[in-house]
């Protein structure tokens, strides 16, 4: 006999264990959540770099950019769900054609220095108008489907979650076709191996550079739509999302989708972890103590073959 | 020193000895102690970036470092403003180091990234443990001097000149003697340096150790200048906003850092009506600075001065 009066398993342990458990899953769920919108930024970071060179540290603008615009075409506006994406899509790419076409391709044989102010620059004044024209109060608008949420051993998961994962996968799968299997993303491929061989095949390097641009945008973009109904979005969140990205990208080895995508699920999961776990408020620390912890370490990138990383230089 | 140097010096001597003479608002005064305090971290941050060609976006890092480190200790352990500054100086000095040693490896983008991630954990410490959290906390004492304690605006306005000056004419000799050649040598090719036996790693280190130092020592005149702080005036922004001071101003002279630090410091007062636009104006001047006046402001104003002075005069 024990204190609890039988010699069964004290049911209030194995609920205590049931939630550990759930608790856990909860944590991993939203963690991976957040970490599909850090994989999309690391992308982002990617598709510029692999195709100039350039860190874009814009990338998370397009992030918001996504999230408010959307608000704005799909509740301001009221306009229906699928033109409303189409829009903010639209608007996004606009943005990116823009920056590379007024910042970008104006400066004749910049260096790295300038290369990198000049995305900051552009960080600010994109984060100024976002400031001017939505004010500095958080934004949200419905999930894209209502319902139950899933229950998987009494951690929730919320619809949306599985949206922001589900278009976060899609999209690599677009991306990866695009990029192996269309002309157009071959070209981008050959400007980034090698640009004076490129514009000897007659590829038009220019516009490639301004595609990525666009795409890097969208890419960011939607990612934002997705997860605002979720963790909401105000018009600062940009530096932030860019620098996790940023993490992600690195993680898993500059350059390399495949590894963007890992690695922004690490930092997700090791995000949400930490913040549940130890203390809420260093919750943004960890990504930003991995960061430099890779950077110092192995700037390679944790994924990255030995191949890989003779093209590379830091 | 050159004859240019020394004739630069006494004119901002004289410029700041007389500003409280001509304008007895407190308001212009206090704007221009900003410009001071700004102008301490923009002239680190120039000498790390225009003469040892690194980039740092993590320079509110130190600035905070110096103006809590320096407020708490004069504030919960009593210690006198001045030793309680130089406390937070050596503070700074040591997260520079432990920040530089790995990160000095790294170049252009990597390192960039790496001091703001530094800047962002040094402002999520400050919101997180530093006392008073995200609203920060109040009655710090002033700068007091033998006994003697500043209060007034004008008080202030000199003591933050002075240093300026001093630190500005210990950055022109630095940048003259045989480091400042090194430095120069290391933004032009780091390769050649090694090659002639100069120690670059070490060189960076100390530069970057110097410009955390100005930083902090920025960090705690403001802290007991306004004897009110909150981590928000050490965010990212404030990095960027150093940054853009030292491009405006022109990243290959020194005396750039001063210009940009007072344009950039008295620009959001005369942009005061477009309350709402601020953060766009500040980001179109340095998009447009960077792109059409990628040398800043200072070469600008010397060629100006050259072609006045007439054609015949060529330097080199």
């Amino acid at each position: 006999m024990n204190d609890w009066g039988d010699d069964s398993i004290p049911p209030i342990l194995f609920r205590e264990y049931h939630n550990l458990l759930t608790v856990f899953l909860q944590f991993l769920f939203s963690g991976l959540t957040v970490g599909a919108v850090y994989a999309l930024v690391g992308i982002g970071f990617n598709i510029t770099y692999n195709a100039t060179s350039i860190i874009n540290l814009a990338q998370g603008e397009f992030v918001v950019i996504g999230g408010l615009m959307m608000w704005f075409f799909y509740i301001s506006l009221k306009l229906p769900f699928f033109v409303s994406v189409a829009l903010t899509i639209f608007t996004a790419g606009v943005v990116g054609l823009l920056m590379e076409r007024l910042t970008i391709k104006p400066l004749k044989n910049p260096d790295l220095l300038l290369m990198i102010m000049i995305t900051i620059a552009v960080s600010i004044v994109l984060r100024g108008i976002l400031m001017f024209s939505f004010g500095k109060e958080p934004y949200v608008y419905p999930a894209f489907t209502e319902g139950e949420p899933l229950n998987i051993s009494g951690a929730i998961i919320q619809q949306q979650a599985l949206w922001v994962v589900g278009i976060t996968g899609f999209c690599i799968v677009l991306l990866f076709l695009f990029f192996k299997k269309t002309m157009m993303g071959k070209a981008m491929l050959a400007c980034a191996v090698n640009p004076t061989a490129a514009k000897l095949v007659g590829i038009n390097v220019s516009q490639m550079v301004m595609l990525s641009f666009i795409l890097s945008a969208i890419v960011g973009a939607i990612g934002g739509m997705a997860i605002t109904p979720i963790s909401l979005m105000e018009y600062d969140k940009g530096p932030m999302l860019a620098v996790k990205g940023f993490c992600a990208a690195i993680m898993g080895g500059l350059g390399s989708n495949r590894g963007a995508v890992l690695g922004g699920f690490i930092i997700g999961v090791l995000e949400s972890m930490t913040a549940g776990y130890l203390h809420s408020g260093s919750k943004d620390a960890v990504a930003l103590v991995i960061l430099l912890m890779i950077l110092f370490f192995k700037p390679s990138g944790l994924f990255v073959s030995k191949t890989m990383l003779q093209l590379r230089k830091f | 020193m050159k004859k240019e140097d020394v004739l630069s010096l006494l004119v901002l001597v004289l410029l700041f000895v007389l500003f409280p003479l001509l304008s007895n608002s407190s308001y212009t005064l206090t704007i221009g102690i900003f410009a001071g305090i700004n102008s301490l971290v923009a002239i680190g941050l120039c000498i790390l970036m225009g003469y040892a060609g690194q980039v740092s976006l993590g320079q509110a890092g130190f600035y905070g470092i110096g103006a809590y480190v320096s407020s708490i200790l004069s504030l919960h352990a009593g210690l006198p403003v001045i030793l309680s500054a130089v406390c937070g100086m050596i503070v700074a000095a040591f997260a520079a180091v432990i920040l530089a040693v790995p990160a000095l490896r790294l170049k252009g983008h990597y390192l960039a990234v790496a001091t703001l991630g530094f800047g962002e954990i040094i402002y999520i410490i400050l919101n997180e443990w530093g006392p008073g959290g995200p609203s920060g906390f109040g009655d710090i004492p002033h700068v007091s001097v033998l006994g003697y304690t500043l209060v007034s605006t004008e008080e202030y306005f000199y003591l933050i000149w002075v240093l300026v000056t001093a630190v500005m004419f210990f950055s022109i000799n630095l940048i003259k003697s045989r480091t400042g050649r090194a430095l120069r040598a290391i933004h032009d090719s780091e390769l050649a340096c090694n090659a002639m036996g100069l120690n670059v790693t070490a060189i960076k280190i100390k530069v970057f150790i110097l410009s955390a130092v100005y930083a902090s020592l920025a960090g705690s005149l403001y802290a007991h200048y306004v004897t009110f702080i909150s981590p928000s005036s050490f965010s990212l922004f404030y990095s960027i906003l150093v940054l853009m001071m030292v491009i405006v101003g022109g990243i290959t002279n020194l005396w750039g850092a001063i210009i940009g630090a007072v344009v950039i410091t008295v620009l959001p007062e005369l942009l005061r009506k477009f309350e709402e636009l601020d953060v766009l104006v500040y980001g179109l001047i340095l998009t447009l600075t960077l792109m059409f006046f990628r040398k800043g402001l200072v070469p600008l104003i010397a060629e100006k001065l050259k072609k006045f002075r007439g054609p015949a005069v060529a330097e080199h």
